[in-house]
């Protein structure tokens, strides 16, 4: 460890819409600080599209890269000596998008002579909690909720291997937030829309479904699909029997069917397991309606609960760059030179050999 | 001075170290070349280590980088370009981008000197391909373009070029109608000689912008779609 103590590790992340690149340095203690965020988002790009659209962010990627890793290295204050590792997103996401991010890590480490971490971007959702709140403390379980996934982990360690609880079995929670939003005539990414419009409304105005919580359904897996065409269904027939749609009222129906399906899951997973850590990661995790209800479920559950700040939820470099330096402290053997951009790395590989 | 040579703009992956001399022109140390489409992402770097270590140099002994800047299908393109960027920013060395088919006719005109008008055809998938022209000095006068084999078959009624390089122009032969010669795709000390005059003069170098020459596919969300039957 005492090696390693100060080291500096530059994270890149091009899994989506976000070219990311975080400096991060890690403590004796195995602390790590944040030095540098920074983020250059193609979202703009995408809105009319209505989602993001793979080779416009693959563009995006290869234009922002290099003046990014340039801003963030300045903001940190550390020069291309100072850098111990370099780790990047190798999967999963868009393959295009990857590979940008990808081939310039490999770049970077070979120029600087570092190790290279080709890293998974769920772990990394987990990761960036400890620039926030420290290290974890014991087991936990991670919720990671975003346009691109819904997963319930379970994290022992977070150099270690991960257990996939449950993912959602059609779209990502904030697909269904998307695509809701479009429905209602809400701009893209729905989101932070439906979650303004919604504190307007009634959340028990409509009784949308909660998807997979029958007795036979999976216990820790979700799906948003149904109660998508739910809402479709809802408003198409509003609008035909002439009745007068309320967006609040839908938009907060809806938010509370979500919040409610991934608290309930997530809480019940934390008992059955036994753990009494919770994260909660993604984009979806700025939701405030999420926010609070994790916020009160956990306490009557005692669960502590541990959600970033929003810029850290978000894709961003910072977490690569935070789960590279946890890897760095337990001496995982870095990534080899020749390692692909994987779109469909499965969460249980943190590290790719 | 001594160039590291990086082209991803079509299905080979190419690197070379090359020792480019004011009268001499480039001479070749240590060069990879790969035919793998779909391999950009994974062999590049290693390719650049294994030239590196044929040649006996470090990457701090480089004096700049040349890159392909396409015409290429997409995806791989961007390995080169971002590879290539990212080394010139963390070794503070220049990067010089080249047009590819500019690398694949150097060499055709370094080898015969001036000669008959070329034409250079890469494969641009999707049945497709990107062309360039080039006078009988080895000079560029049109493209690069995209288009259909058959629609660039119907232009050269009216041109003078009689022969043609490039995997394109192998792949479409028949379509084409022209004799093909070497070389398939482009070569470190192509890329360096399409350079050589930027390179020498320490020239402020060009931005490394890909030649995409395509839009990207995507459409605008129409009307919204019914889920229930009215
Ligand atoms: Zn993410």
């Amino acid at each position: 460890m005492s090696a390693l103590a100060g080291a500096v590790v530059l994270g890149i992340e091009t899994s989506c819409d976000e070219t990311g690149v975080g400096v991060v340095r890690l403590r004796a203690d195995g602390h790590v600080d944040l030095l540098a965020d920074e983020v250059a988002s193609s979202v703009d790009e995408h809105a009319r599209f209505g989602g993001v659209v793979p080779e416009v962010a693959s563009r995006a990627h290869l234009e922002a890269m290099v003046p990014t890793v340039r801003r963030a290295m300045a903001v940190a204050g550390v020069r291309p000596s100072d850098v111990d590792a370099v780790a990047v997103t190798a999967g999963p996401g868009l393959a295009g998008a990857l590979l940008v991010g990808v081939a310039a890590a490999k770049a970077y480490a070979t120029a600087w002579n570092v190790p290279l971490y080709g890293v998974n971007h769920l772990s990394a959702h987990v990761a960036v909690d400890t620039l926030e709140h420290g290290p974890l403390p014991g087991p936990a379980l991670a919720l990671l909720v975003s346009g691109g996934h819904s997963s319930l982990l379970e994290v022992a360690d977070l150099a270690g291997p991960i257990n996939q609880l449950g993912a959602t079995i059609d779209d990502a929670a904030g697909e269904a937030f998307d695509k809701v939003a479009r429905l209602l005539g809400l701009p893209f990414p729905g989101g932070p829309h439906i979650d303004r419009v919604a504190r307007e409304g009634d959340p028990d105005a409509i009784a949308f479904p909660r998807g997979l919580t029958g007795p036979r359904d999976p216990t820790y897996d979700f799906s948003f699909s149904g109660l998508k065409t739910a809402v479709a269904r809802w408003v198409e027939a509003a609008e035909r029997e002439g009745r007068s749609v309320s967006v609040p009222d839908v938009a907060a129906s809806f938010q509370e069917a979500v919040v409610d399906v991934l608290t309930a899951k997530t809480v019940r997973a934390a008992r059955d397991r036994g753990v009494d850590q919770l994260i909660i990661g993604g984009g979806v995790a700025a939701n405030s309606r999420l926010r609070s209800m994790a916020e009160q479920r956990c306490a009557s559950a005692g669960i502590t609960l541990r959600v970033p700040r929003p810029k850290l939820c978000t894709d961003n470099g910072a977490m690569v760059a935070a789960l590279g330096a946890h890897l760095l402290a337990a001496r995982v053997d870095p990534s080899s030179l020749d390692i692909p951009a994987d779109p469909g790395l499965h969460v249980t590989e943190i590290v790719m050999p | 001075m001594l160039v590291l040579a990086i082209d991803t703009a079509t299905p080979a992956v190419t690197t070379g170290l090359v020792q480019l001399d004011a009268v001499a022109g480039p001479r070749t140390l240590a060069e990879r070349v790969t035919v793998n489409a779909r391999a950009h992402g994974e062999l590049l770097t290693p390719h650049v280590q294994a030239v590196l270590a044929e040649a006996d140099v470090r990457l701090g002994d480089v004096d700049a980088v040349v890159c392909g800047a396409g015409p290429g299908p997409f995806t791989g393109l961007r390995v080169g370009l971002v590879t290539a960027a990212a080394l010139g920013h963390a070794l503070d060395r220049p990067v010089y981008p080249v047009a590819t088919p500019d690398a694949i006719a150097w060499e055709v005109f370094r080898a015969g000197g001036e000669g008959a008008e070329l034409l250079v055809v890469t494969d641009a998938r999707r049945r497709e391909v990107y062309w360039a022209r080039y006078d009988t000095t080895g000079a560029r006068v049109d493209g690069p373009n995209v288009e259909r084999p058959a629609d660039l078959a119907a232009r050269l009624a009216g041109m003078v070029v009689r022969r043609a390089v490039g995997q394109g122009a192998e792949l479409y032969a028949d379509v084409l109608g022209l004799p093909v010669a070497a070389p398939s795709f482009p070569s470190p000390a192509g890329l360096v000689g399409a350079a050589a005059e930027a390179l020498l003069s320490h020239a402020r170098p060009g931005p490394l912008t890909p030649l995409y020459l395509r839009r990207p596919d995507a459409v605008e969300p129409g009307a919204r779609k019914r889920v229930s039957q009215a």
